[in-house]
């Protein structure tokens, strides 16, 4: 990336001020147990604590800082990263609002009408108004383009729709007050026939959302039920129809690819190097059959294994930005969220 | 130079572009697969490929002066370059002594300044193949026990013993041995043909590679024929050689990667082609992510040698230990999502996963890099 000397000098200049602001304003441990991400967040008082902690960098300039001015952003392109690595270099909590900021934000502000943005985008940043994605249903998983859930008109309000349908997996829906939703707008068509809105789900008729619980005992994720909930045709994001290629501008930035970037706290690959040295040091403190876990062999292999995949990680970002040494332009971005799962799930045999 | 990752500048791109152009019209695998042939035994490559014009032709791209300092009237490219080169010839399985003479040219770099420094530069860039003959019969890649000894009757030293698992044995000009001198370790650079010098070729699986055993019964080494350093000077420049097959590796695992797609996308079954089940679709993600994190773990390796950076040892470890994950796990699945046919002589498959398999074990599989990262992150 060839950037203007004046450019990086700002940059720098924006670095440091992370820094400092980061260090006099580190959180006090929290009062309560935090949860390991975004998805995971389960109570009102998790809740409360990160969407205040994610106010509080918003209003110092840490998120949104890539947006326009008269979208809630600080309209300085390129400098959301550097936030973001400062943010988990001080290993600060994570941003609550993680499908509004990864997948709502970026989407609206490709395709939204102008007045839809100047309303949507400060209270998204800030933190105050929580996103969800309504992709999922309980018959279309992998197979994205088969949604059934569908709109009709509204009798009671000529050129908007009553909704029906089923969602499920919805992330953070329990707590959201939006939800970007992929819904059918004609059978005629698999692809064509799908529209992309937003719409408000709390407190909001004929929506019900009801917690699932995940293998761990967590719920974090549900599924959302709609029966003819009213849906304002101001709320479309692109032409009827067009739904798919909107849908297509979500995922892309799910997968980490897009031009806006955007803190997602732990899943972003700067801070991994720390996570090996806290490996490290725990492996340090621990005992296993009598001796230092950091004298069993197993241990050993298995965290220069991690040492060995993380750094791999941390420099595919930094060879991304050669394309002399790529084989193709999206390849590595593309492995920014498969990457990031395999973090979750644990270390992957290859 | 921070407006180019990992330095890597035009000219090294220049560099990569006119290997890859040589190799596409050079090396195509009908002719790999004629010289195969070629040989009685349908096991082995013959010496004689490529050829001595082929060779020739290399040499004028500059294949090895890119490693030899300008001083010495070499190129002098940055390392990035020089993995470019050698993740074109895995990607072509390309049979030549390339890869081991940029390992001695990178050992000679690293020695001090002197007659046998000047001299090994001055052979490498008149054309001479050269490689390392460091390894004792168990394969031991600390080089720790030398089994070729040496006496010094008067001046010069008498060399007795073998050297094993020395690469390109059969088509090299000159051996770098390690030697267990009376005062420690040295470093002989040895002519072919020298009186009392034998080659032994070894039966490997890689078709497209050659490694033989020296037997040395009485040879005679001038004094100004030993590189000064010894084992320090070898510890410091073997990072060099394993970056050499990461690159390989990472390059000959790409083909299989995009070869194994390719077939995914014609072979039907149950009215399908297969590449449409995720059966088949997440392990060859696997192996893109698997040889992504390789190739970027080689050029950091590269960058950070030539910036003499603290974690250049660090990296290099990593590097070798992921190509090597990464092209046995690329070439097994290459086999088996070939089907039938991936088991076959007729399938081109089993050139690079032999080649692959080759390299992983060359200088230190996985496992023993893997324990040498354990070391630096962790502490012996
Ligand atoms: C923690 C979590 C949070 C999520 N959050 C959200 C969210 O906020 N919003 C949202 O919209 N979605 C969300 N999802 C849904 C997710 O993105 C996937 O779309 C969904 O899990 C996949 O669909 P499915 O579970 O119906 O699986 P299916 O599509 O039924 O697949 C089941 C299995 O069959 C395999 N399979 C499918 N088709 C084929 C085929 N043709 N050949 C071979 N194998 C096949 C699949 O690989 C898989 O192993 C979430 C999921 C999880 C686990």
């Amino acid at each position: 990336m060839t950037s203007h000397p004046d450019q990086e000098a700002a940059q720098r200049e924006f670095r440091e001020y992370c820094r400092a602001w980061l260090t006099e304003h580190r959180p006090p441990p929290a009062p309560v147990r935090l949860p390991q991400h975004p998805i995971e967040t389960m109570t009102r008082a998790q809740l409360d604590y990160l969407q205040a902690w994610q106010r509080r960098c918003y209003d110092a300039g840490l998120v949104g800082a890539d947006y326009p001015k008269e979208y809630g952003g600080r309209g300085n392109k390129g400098f959301q990263r550097i936030a973001n690595e400062e943010m988990n270099r001080a290993r600060t909590p994570f941003l609550i609002n993680m499908v509004g900021l990864g997948m709502a934000a970026p989407t609206i502000f490709h395709h939204a009408q102008e007045e839809l943005k100047r309303e949507l985008l400060p209270p998204l940043l800030s933190g105050e108004q929580i996103w969800c994605q309504g992709f999922s249903e309980p018959g279309s998983g992998s197979d994205l383009a088969s949604v059934q859930a569908s709109l009709r008109p509204d009798p009671a309000s000529p050129g908007d729709y009553l909704l029906n349908g089923h969602k499920v997996w919805t992330s953070l829906a329990h707590f959201a007050q939006w939800m970007i939703l992929l819904v059918r707008t004609s059978s005629d068509h698999k692809h064509k026939g799908l529209s992309y809105f937003v719409v408000p789900v709390e407190n909001h008729p004929g929506v019900t959302v009801r917690p699932l619980i995940k293998l761990t005992g967590e719920t974090g994720f549900n599924e959302v039920l709609f029966e003819d909930t009213p849906v304002k045709d101001a709320w479309r994001l692109g032409a009827l129809g067009e739904g798919w290629n909107v849908a297509m501008t979500t995922l892309l930035h799910e997968r980490g690819a897009g031009p806006l970037v955007t803190p997602q706290g732990g899943v972003g690959s700067e801070g991994l190097a720390h996570n090996v040295q806290g490996l490290v040091s725990l492996a340090r403190t621990l005992r296993r059959n009598g001796k230092p876990a950091t004298e069993d062999p197993h241990v050993r292999a298995r965290i220069a294994a991690l040492a060995i995949r993380e750094r791999g990680i941390v420099e595919n970002g930094k060879r991304a930005r050669a394309a002399a040494l790529q084989d193709h332009p999206m390849r590595l971005p593309l492995q920014v969220k498969l990457a990031g799962g395999e973090r979750v799930l644990g270390l992957p045999k290859s | 130079m921070s407006n180019a990752p990992y330095g890597f500048n035009d000219d090294c791109a220049l560099f990569r572009e006119s290997a890859r152009k040589f190799l596409a019209s050079h090396a195509g695998l009908d002719v790999l697969r004629r010289a195969a042939a070629q040989d009685p035994d349908p096991a082995r490559m013959p010496t004689a490929y490529p050829s001595e014009e082929g060779w020739q032709q290399a040499q004028e791209l500059g294949w090895i002066a890119a490693a030899i300092p300008e001083a010495a009237g070499g190129l002098q490219l940055p390392r990035g370059a020089l993995v470019a080169l050698a993740e074109q010839l895995g990607k072509h399985a390309f049979p030549s002594a390339a890869e081991s003479t940029l390992g001695v040219a990178f050992l000679a770099r690293r020695a001090a300044e002197g007659t046998a420094q000047a001299a090994l530069f001055e052979q490498l860039l008149a054309g001479a193949r050269a490689t390392l003959a460091v390894c004792n019969a168990d394969g031991d890649w600390q080089h720790t026990p030398s089994v070729v000894g040496a006496s010094s009757p008067g001046g010069g030293l008498t060399l007795t013993g073998s050297a094993h698992f020395v690469q390109d044995a059969g088509r090299a000009e000159l051996f770098v041995v390690r030697v267990a001198g009376p005062a420690g370790s040295l470093l002989a650079v040895v002519p072919r043909g020298s009186a009392g010098l034998s080659v032994q070729r070894d039966g490997i699986v890689d078709l497209t590679r050659e490694q033989g055993t020296l037997h040395f019964e009485a040879v005679l080494v001038p004094t100004d024929a030993v590189l000064p350093g010894g084992d320090a000077l070898l510890a410091e420049s073997l990072p060099d050689t394993w970056l050499l097959l990461a690159a390989d590796m990472v390059g000959a695992s790409e083909w299989l990667l995009q070869t194994t797609v390719e077939y995914a996308k014609v072979r039907t079954q149950f009215d399908r082609a297969i590449g449409g089940y995720q059966a088949v679709k997440h392990p060859l993600v696997n192996a893109m992510m698997a040889i992504d994190r390789a190739k970027s773990l080689v050029y950091a390796a590269a960058h950070a040698l030539d910036e003499g950076a603290p974690d250049a040892l660090l990296l290099a470890h990593m590097a070798k230990a992921q190509a090597a994950e990464a092209a046995a796990f690329t070439s097994n699945r290459a086999v088996q999502l070939h089907g039938g046919i991936g088991f076959t002589w007729e399938s081109d498959v089993h050139f690079f996963f032999k080649r692959n398999k080759h390299s992983e074990l060359l200088f230190g599989d996985a496992g023993y890099h893997q324990a040498k990262v354990a070391d630096l992150v962790i502490g012996a």
